[in-house]
């Protein structure tokens, strides 16, 4: 890969843009390329880079070829550049110009907003490899570390994706951009990446179980979003992202629930039915149920910030100009224009939480919140599923939207995870119950011991049911390095 | 107001103006047809003028400077008996679409300004000579003279009535030239502009309003003893002919305007027009007699006519083009040689008219309320003179490196001489100079590769252009550019566009061009002046305007 003279495109960067005959897009990707490789180099520990890992690499969007599987030292990962196979005749799906031919070209009048949306998830996915680079130092299985590093490299080819977008349709100041994507890096103090939940570090693995369940299913909605964009190159590259995606809220899932698992089983083991004696249960060397609960309750609340304000501007422009849709818009029976319909929202007057219908154009972000919220939704059911049948009385719930908000019209008050007004002292008496404290990281943080031996799993983590690639569970996912 | 308006015209077509030449001197009279309006709906009463008036009135100006240098002092009179001038016409004021009324005032601030700045310029001195109501657009007139005489028969006034009668301003450039040329206290000026009447004989001359009060009886015989004094002490050399400022070539299609040297091509769907300057297409003439002899022919000169008719077409008849994008083609080199042809004779009577005629004509260019763009291309000749259309131009475009399948010669920018200080805009300062008003170093670094064929990174690393784009980036990133340009509030982009052109000192034109005219538009899309029963609407009804009483 260091003679960058000689790389055939086709080979090294599977896609199917016809790389290897744009001019303007191999000079822009030549001089970026070097830049992204020392910023991965520099990322991930040595000894992971040079380990081989069991992943899946897209090489093309049929069927066949998005999900090859084989050992790859990552840094050699072939990042490609893949767009959903372009639909005939697809026609912008909402806002003022919904009906017309989708642009193939940026629109002039729209280059802006489109290149700070792009430049915006742009940047959302290197901060998560960021965010994640030491996990691997303790993975609780060769499983798991390859999930990790899957997760990792699809982030990476999100970046690439977003990053060939500005090089081919943004000219000069999208290569500037894209050069600013390597600049920022997650909790910089000089260059922070642009959204604030992106700049906290992921400390421990129920911390990426729960990041991956509730934030990436956040990208996702964006994506989904932007999926149904009129400018067609933008839809159809997050259409393929959106099926890489699915596999990092699968991570977050099955690793929230093996976790939950192991959890019940050990409680049953030693003969434990009440949930809430945590202290027995932590000195099992598992994670308690009412701790799970205000994981959860943090990093639903924190993905929820990621929407933005309720009432947007912004989100009603990207809608009218049609270069945002909603969630599913294709499926929504309406006029997709928006202008005279209203939509519910939650709202804060005179102290109470209340609804009440705004301007549908202006919602369009509560909107793709609500849908998130259902989405999150089912993974939860899942889990009690899981609890149920374990036999332990215990429920996990999504917490009210008012709960423990920084961004929107409840950032300014204080709830109680129903979403009832409390007082400064109720909330401090009762805070330690809502949300992780210090102490229930240190907790985890003591139970943060990597597992590296084949086929084995860490104490406070049950195996999966199948392994990846119809594998089972002890299969060497990682040939790891040993110097 | 949809009729195609034509600024091409010659004294065999005028209808409200005549001038005698008598050596030295020209006399030149107002006599308006009422009958020779441009638009249906308004008679021209009492010397009142619209637009027609005025086009006739730019081109006997400019026909003074080119045709007769001979003329030292031009005499402003009126032809009609009781009335000087009653000002511009209300009733076309009245029916005049917005963007009418703005371009309107636009122009005949433009051909003040010109007769204002010919004794500067070329030593040819006006004088107005006023006899009967001279009152508002009339007072005007007077204003941009420069000595004014009025007769002391007790009833001839000068007047600004456009506040207290019609509740909109003398705008062109009235209130401006009575505080800022005349110096007239700001007091008095305050009652002169809101007394219908105005001021007559002596406390005209005691309040700076005019320069000279003469009894009725010696009116006359003083004006033409004034007008061979002031020829007699005139420093403008003796010239015995001019040249003729021949009919310029153009033919008008769908797609635009085609003339010998500029070829304006209207893409309507992108709102937006192309405008290609040719270079010469021959080497310059040696010398000034060579320049004398080709007259109107001459190319820069030609070029400059051509040009200014685009213009004015352009602001006119095609109100929805929103971009004016300026190309060139053409010999740099050749284009330099002109100009510095005429820079090394800048004594000689027509290099200085010509070179005077670019200064308007850029002025022109600057006070051009569209999106301004000089793309330059491979095979163009952004050279001298003509790149001053690059730092008039709100943005500029330069082709970097090679072009797949562009064989013509490399694009560069080249500056001359007359980049530093010969084509000052309304602010006083070169176009270089308003451009690094934060970085005066840049101006000179710049002088310092005068004649430099300066490519892409040089003329960017020099400052001279906004964007160098690479054969891969250029296609994509015009067309952007154009789209987005082309999709901003045309109101927005005037008023930005107008704010950001004119850094710097501020001085009588851009107060006028800025200040004046920005208080008068505004006042024009108020419901006080133009609206139903607003003050210029029921003018002439007996009935006053009805106002909202609310202070903004």
């Amino acid at each position: 890969m260091s003679d960058l003279i000689n790389v055939s495109y086709d080979t090294q960067i599977p896609n199917n843009v016809g790389l290897s005959s744009d001019r303007r897009v191999l000079k822009a990707l030549e001089k970026w390329h070097p830049g992204y490789l020392d910023w991965w180099n520099k990322l991930i520990p040595q000894k992971f880079q040079e380990s081989f890992v069991y992943l899946r690499t897209a090489v093309s969007v049929d069927p066949k070829g998005w999900a090859k599987f084989d050992y790859v030292k990552m840094p050699e990962y072939r990042w490609g550049v893949l767009l959903a196979p372009e639909v005939e005749s697809r026609t912008i799906p909402c806002g003022e110009h919904a009906g017309q031919p989708a642009w193939q070209e940026v629109p002039g009048e729209y280059r802006n907003m489109l290149k700070r949306l792009i430049v915006i998830q742009g940047d959302t996915e290197p901060a998560s490899v960021e965010q994640q680079r030491l996990l691997a130092l303790t993975a609780p299985s060769l499983y798991d570390m390859r999930n990790l590093f899957q997760v990792n490299v699809e982030e990476g080819r999100h970046l690439w994706a977003m990053v060939y977008l500005l090089h081919k349709y943004f000219g000069k100041d999208g290569r500037e951009e894209a050069d600013d994507l390597l600049r920022r890096q997650s909790g910089s103090e000089e260059a922070p990446r642009m959204l604030g939940a992106f700049n906290e570090e992921t400390p421990d693995w129920l911390s990426f179980f729960m990041f991956t369940y509730f934030t990436d299913r956040d990208g996702k909605m964006q994506l989904e979003s932007l999926a149904q964009s009129g400018f067609d190159p933008l839809s159809r590259t997050c259409r393929f992202m959106l099926t890489e995606e699915a596999h990092h809220m699968f991570v977050g899932e099955t690793g929230v629930g093996r976790t939950i698992e192991r959890t019940c089983q050990v409680m049953k083991e030693n003969g434990i039915d009440d949930p809430t004696e945590v202290d027995r249960i932590r000195a099992l060397g598992v994670i308690d149920l009412p701790l799970i609960q205000k994981k959860l309750n943090l990093h639903y609340t924190l993905s929820l910030d990621l929407f933005g304000q309720e009432v947007s501007t912004n989100a009603a422009n990207a809608f009218n100009a049609g270069i945002k849709g909603r969630y599913m818009e294709h499926k929504i029976d309406d006029d997709h224009k928006l202008t005279n319909d209203t939509y519910t929202v939650w709202d804060l007057e005179d102290g109470k939480v209340v609804q009440k219908d705004v301007p549908a154009l202006t919602a369009v972000n509560m909107r793709l919140r609500d849908d998130y919220t259902r989405d999150a939704m089912g993974g939860v059911k899942r889990w009690n599923k899981i609890i149920e049948k374990a036999g332990v009385d215990f429920e996990l719930k999504l917490p009210h939207e008012a709960f423990n908000r920084k961004i929107g019209v409840f950032s300014g008050g204080l709830f109680d995870p129903e979403g009832k007004v409390v007082t400064g002292a109720e909330y401090d008496a009762e805070q330690a119950n809502w949300l992780p404290t210090h102490a229930d990281g240190d907790f985890i943080q003591s139970l943060m011991k990597p597992q590296y031996e084949q086929g084995k799993f860490a104490q406070w983590i049950a195996p999966p049911k199948v392994g990846i690639d119809n594998k089972t569970g002890d299969f060497e996912y990682v040939q790891l390095y040993m110097a | 107001m949809s009729k195609s308006i034509d600024f091409q015209t010659d004294p065999s077509q005028y209808r409200h103006w005549r001038v005698e030449y008598d050596g030295p001197v020209a006399n030149l009279y107002m006599d308006v047809d009422e009958d020779g309006g441009l638009f249906e709906g308004y008679k021209l009463k009492l010397n009142s003028y619209d637009l027609s008036v005025d086009i006739e009135l730019a081109d006997i100006v400019q026909r003074m400077r080119f045709e007769h240098p001979e003329v030292k002092v031009v005499v402003m009179r009126s032809g009609k008996d009781r009335v000087f001038c009653s000002g511009a016409n209300i009733r076309m004021l009245g029916g005049a679409e917005h963007g009418h009324k703005v371009n309107f005032c636009k122009f005949t601030n433009e051909t003040r300004n010109t007769y204002e700045a010919a004794e500067d310029d070329s030593g040819q001195k006006y004088i107005c000579a006023i006899r009967g109501a001279c009152a508002g657009g009339g007072y005007e007139l007077a204003l941009a003279c420069n000595h004014i005489m009025l007769t002391d028969d007790s009833t001839s006034s000068v007047s600004l009535p456009e506040v207290p009668l019609l509740a909109v301003l003398p705008g062109t450039g009235g209130l401006t030239r009575v505080t800022d040329k005349r110096r007239v206290r700001r007091d008095r000026a305050d009652v002169f502009s809101s007394v219908e009447e105005g001021v007559r004989g002596k406390r005209a001359q005691e309040w700076g309003l005019v320069d000279e009060v003469i009894s009725n009886s010696r009116f006359d015989a003083t004006v033409d003893e004034r007008a061979r004094e002031f020829a007699a002490r005139s420093a403008k050399p003796d010239v015995d002919k001019g040249i003729a400022l021949t009919p310029i070539e153009r033919h008008f299609d769908a797609g635009g305007v085609h003339y010998s040297l500029v070829e304006v091509a209207i893409d309507r769907d992108a709102r937006t027009a192309t405008v290609t300057l040719s270079g010469p297409d021959a080497d310059a003439p040696a010398t000034m007699d060579e320049v004398v002899a080709q007259g109107a022919d001459f190319y820069l000169l030609r070029l400059a006519r051509e040009l200014d008719d685009a213009i004015l077409h352009l602001r006119f008849n095609e109100p929805e083009i929103g971009i004016v994008s300026f190309h060139s083609q053409g010999d740099p080199a050749q284009v330099m040689a002109h100009e510095e042809l005429l820079l090394a004779n800048d004594e000689h009577w027509l290099a200085v008219e010509i070179l005077a005629y670019w200064k308007r004509l850029l002025k022109r260019v600057d006070v051009t309320s569209r999106s301004l763009v000089a793309v330059v291309e491979h095979g163009s000749c952004f050279a001298g003179v003509l790149s001053e259309l690059l730092f008039a131009a709100d943005r500029s475009y330069m082709m970097e490196g090679e072009f797949e399948g562009d064989n013509r010669p490399t694009a560069t920018v080249r500056l001359g001489a007359g980049n530093f200080g010969r084509y000052p805009m309304g602010n006083g300062l070169s176009r270089l100079e308003t451009r690094f008003l934060g970085a005066p170093e840049m101006v000179e670094a710049a002088r310092g590769r005068i004649g430099e064929p300066l490519e892409a990174e040089e003329a960017d690393e020099a400052g001279l252009v906004t964007f160098i784009l690479d054969d891969i980036d250029w296609e994509d990133e015009m067309r952007i550019f154009y789209e987005e340009r082309a999709s901003f509030s045309p109101d927005a982009m005037t008023a930005m566009e107008a704010n950001l052109r004119f850094a710097g000192p501020e001085t009588m034109e851009t107060r006028i061009f800025g200040r004046l005219t920005a208080w008068q538009n505004w006042i024009f899309i108020r419901p006080n002046a133009t609206g139903e029963d607003g003050a210029l609407q029921r003018y002439g009804t007996g009935q006053r305007g009805e106002f909202d009483m609310r202070r903004v």
